[in-house]
C-alpha cells in the first residue's frame, strides 16, 4: 500500500488531477478503517430488515417456491386472534413491569445515594443479579416459585397465608415473570437514576434546607423535576423491552398456561420456527416494529409539550 | 443512546463510589436506610443464595414437602450428575470461544471503526453513520427470521458461527469507540503526525493506549451479551454438540424438569463465572449498564 507514504508528501498547492487523486487515496484510508464492522452490522441488520419486508409479502415455508400474495399477511393479522391475545399479554406484561421497575429504579437509587456503613454492599447485592441471564433466572423462577416445594409457597406456608399456583396459574404466571425480570433489571434503571442524581445541582438542595424545606419537600421539588427526563427516557427503554419480552417466557412458562404468557415475539418465534410460517411471522414483526415506533414517538411527543425533553 | 450521545464517555459520573448527599458527620448514628436497604439486599440476593445452596442440596431434599430452608448436609450428586450424564464441558468450552471471538473481535473492529469515524475525513462518513445510528431502532425480533434463513444460506446453522457472528461487531460499539475518540484532544494525535508517525502509527501506539476505559466497558458489554445470549444459538443449533451453555441449560427445563440438584449445578456453572467477573470489575459493569440498554 502506498495510501500513507502519499498522503505524507502530499503538499498544498498541487495540480487538480493530484488533489482528487489525493482526496480518493484519502476516502480509501478512511474506508478502510470503518468498512468491517461497518459492513457487519449493516449486513446484520438493513439487509435483513429490508428481507424481513419482503418475506412478509409472500407465503413461504423455507422449502418450497415462495409464493407473492400482497398484504395478506397483514390481513391476516386483523383478524387473528391468538395474535391480538399475544397483544394483550404482551400489554398486561408491559403493565406491571415498566411502572414496577422504573419506580424500583427510583427508589433504591435515592436509597443508595448515601454515604452510609455497607453501602458497597448493598449496591453489589442490588447489581449483581444483572449478570443472569434469561435462562438462568428462568430456572430459577420455576424453583422459586414451584408450587408443591417451592420456597415462596413455603414461606406463605411458614406464615399461615394461602399457597398460590404462580407460574402454573393463568392470572399470576405474568407476575411472577415481571418479578423476576425485576430482579435481574433493576440494575439498570438504578443505575440509570444514580447517574442522574448527581446532576442535581447541589446548590439548590442547599438552598431548599437553608430555606428551611424537609427531606420529602427538597425532593419534591428540587430533585424530581430534575428527574423528570432521565424517567421518560428509562420508561420508554423498559417499554420497548417489555414489547419484546421472549426469553424469560421461554425459559419458564413457554408461553403457558392456557396461552396467558404467549406474547407477541413468543408468537412470532412459533409462527416462524415451529409452523415454519416465514411469510406471516415476518408480518408480525413488521406488526411489532410498528408498535414501538408509534409508542416512542407518542411519548416523545407527549413529553416535549410537557417540557421535560429527554431526547 | 440519547445517552451515548448527550454523554461522553469521559464525563460520566462514576456512580460506585461517589455520594451527592451532602455530608452530615455531627452524628453519628446510624441511618435510618439500614432498615430500608437491608431486607432489599437480601431479597435480591435470595435467589442466588438459594441456587448455590440447592446446587449442593440432596436430590430428594429438593422435592420434599416442607422443604428445608437449609440443606441438612452438602452433597455433590447435582455436579456429578451434571458433569458425567450431559455435555455440559463442551457447552462450556462453546461459550468460552463464542465470548472470547466476540470480545477480540469487538475490540477490533469497533475501535478501527470507532477512530474512522470520529477523526478521518472521508467521503461517506455522514452516510455511514447515519445508518447505524439508524440500525439501533431496529429490533432484533425482525432480522430473526432472515437472518436465520440468511445463516441457512452461509452453512452457519448448527455450528458456533450462528452464535458467533451476531456479536463480531455493534452500532453500540461502534458508536462508543467514536465517542470516545470524539473527547480526546486532536493535539495529541497533531503532536505525532509531526514526529512523522502515520495514521496507523498514531492509532495503535497513541490513541489506543488511551482507550483502555472505553475498551474495558466494550469487552464488558460484548461478554455480557455473548455469554447470555439465548436467541441466536435457539433458533440456529439444534445439534447438542454445539450447544451453548445458555441453550444447553435452557434446553434443561424440557428435559431434566425434575432433576433440581442438577438443574441447579448447571445454573452456577453458566453464572458463577460472570459473577465473579462483576465482583471484581465491578466499577467497570456499572460504567457498561450506564451507557447502554443491555438486554434492553
Amino acid at each position: 500500500m502506498t495510501t500513507t507514504a502519499e498522503r505524507v508528501t502530499a503538499k498544498r498547492g498541487t495540480p487538480p488531477a493530484q488533489r482528487s487523486r489525493r482526496r480518493l487515496v484519502e476516502d480509501l484510508g478512511g474506508w478502510l478503517f470503518v468498512i468491517p464492522a461497518t459492513v457487519l452490522v449493516l449486513g446484520l441488520s438493513i439487509f435483513p430488515a429490508a428481507w424481513a419486508f419482503i418475506l412478509s409479502l409472500q407465503k413461504w415455508d423455507g422449502f418450497s417456491e415462495p409464493e407473492f400474495v400482497g398484504g395478506e399477511q397483514y390481513a391476516r393479522l386483523i383478524t387473528d386472534e391468538d395474535f391480538h391475545a399475544a397483544i394483550l399479554h404482551t400489554g398486561v406484561y408491559t403493565a406491571i413491569f415498566v411502572p414496577m421497575s422504573v419506580l424500583a429504579g427510583l427508589f433504591l437509587a435515592v436509597a443508595l445515594n448515601r454515604k452510609i456503613r455497607f453501602i458497597g454492599f448493598y449496591r453489589t447485592a442490588i447489581f449483581v443479579p444483572f449478570v443472569a441471564s434469561a435462562a438462568a433466572t428462568g430456572i430459577l423462577s420455576t424453583y422459586l416459585f414451584n408450587p408443591q416445594f417451592g420456597l415462596v409457597n413455603n414461606v406463605l406456608r411458614v406464615t399461615g397465608l394461602p399457597q398460590q399456583g404462580w407460574l402454573e396459574d393463568e392470572t399470576q404466571a405474568m407476575w411472577v415473570i415481571a418479578l423476576m425480570s425485576l430482579w435481574g433489571q433493576a440494575a439498570f434503571t438504578t443505575v440509570i437514576y444514580l447517574a442522574a442524581l448527581q446532576d442535581v445541582s447541589p446548590e439548590l438542595l442547599e438552598a431548599a434546607r437553608l430555606d428551611g424545606a424537609n427531606a420529602w419537600q427538597s425532593f419534591w421539588h428540587v430533585t424530581w423535576p430534575a428527574l423528570r427526563p432521565v424517567t421518560v427516557f428509562v420508561g420508554i427503554w423498559q417499554t420497548i423491552g417489555a414489547i419484546q419480552l421472549f426469553d424469560l417466557v421461554f425459559t419458564t412458562t413457554r408461553g403457558g398456561p392456557l396461552d396467558a404468557t404467549k406474547t407477541i415475539v413468543y408468537y412470532l418465534w412459533e409462527q416462524a420456527f415451529k409452523r415454519l410460517d416465514f411469510g406471516y411471522g415476518s408480518a408480525v414483526a413488521y406488526a411489532l416494529f410498528f408498535l414501538t415506533l408509534i409508542i416512542t414517538i407518542g411519548v416523545v411527543i407527549y413529553s416535549r409539550r410537557r417540557g421535560m425533553e429527554a431526547f | 443512546m440519547t445517552v451515548l450521545e448527550t454523554q461522553p464517555v469521559t464525563v460520566l459520573p462514576d456512580v460506585t463510589e461517589t455520594p451527592a448527599e451532602p455530608k452530615r458527620r455531627k452524628r453519628r448514628r446510624p441511618s435510618l436506610w439500614h432498615l430500608f436497604l437491608v431486607p432489599v439486599a437480601f431479597l435480591f440476593l435470595l435467589p442466588f443464595v438459594q441456587m448455590f445452596m440447592a446446587s449442593v442440596s440432596p436430590a430428594e431434599e429438593l422435592v420434599s414437602f416442607p422443604p428445608p430452608f437449609i440443606p441438612s448436609r452438602i452433597d455433590f450428586g447435582g455436579f456429578v450428575g451434571l458433569f458425567t450424564e450431559t455435555p455440559i464441558l463442551r457447552w462450556m468450552l462453546n461459550t468460552v470461544i463464542v465470548s472470547s471471538v466476540a470480545i477480540v473481535s469487538h475490540l477490533v473492529l469497533c475501535s478501527l471503526a470507532g477512530y474512522g469515524f470520529a477523526r478521518l475525513k472521508f467521503r461517506g462518513r455522514t452516510f455511514g453513520i447515519l445508518a447505524i445510528l439508524g440500525t439501533i431502532m431496529i429490533p432484533t425480533q425482525l432480522l430473526m427470521i432472515p437472518t436465520y434463513i440468511l445463516f441457512s444460506r452461509l452453512g452457519l446453522i448448527d455450528g458456533l458461527g450462528a452464535a458467533i457472528v451476531p456479536w463480531l461487531a455493534s452500532a453500540f460499539g461502534i458508536f462508543l469507540m467514536r465517542q470516545f475518540f470524539l473527547s480526546l484532544p486532536p493535539e495529541l494525535e497533531e503532536a505525532g503526525m509531526i514526529d512523522g508517525a502515520n495514521r496507523w502509527q498514531v492509532f495503535l501506539q497513541i490513541i489506543l493506549p488511551l482507550a483502555k476505559p472505553a475498551l474495558a466497558t466494550l469487552a464488558i458489554f460484548t461478554l455480557l451479551n455473548s455469554w447470555n445470549d439465548l436467541v441466536w444459538p435457539l433458533i440456529a443449533i439444534n445439534n447438542q454438540d454445539w450447544f451453548t451453555l445458555q441453550l444447553g441449560i435452557a434446553n434443561f427445563q424440557g428435559t431434566r424438569r425434575t432433576q433440581w440438584t442438577l438443574l441447579m449445578a448447571a445454573n452456577v456453572i453458566a453464572t458463577l463465572p460472570l459473577i465473579i467477573f462483576f465482583l471484581f470489575a465491578q466499577k467497570q459493569f456499572v460504567q457498561t449498564m450506564t451507557l447502554s440498554g443491555l438486554r434492553g
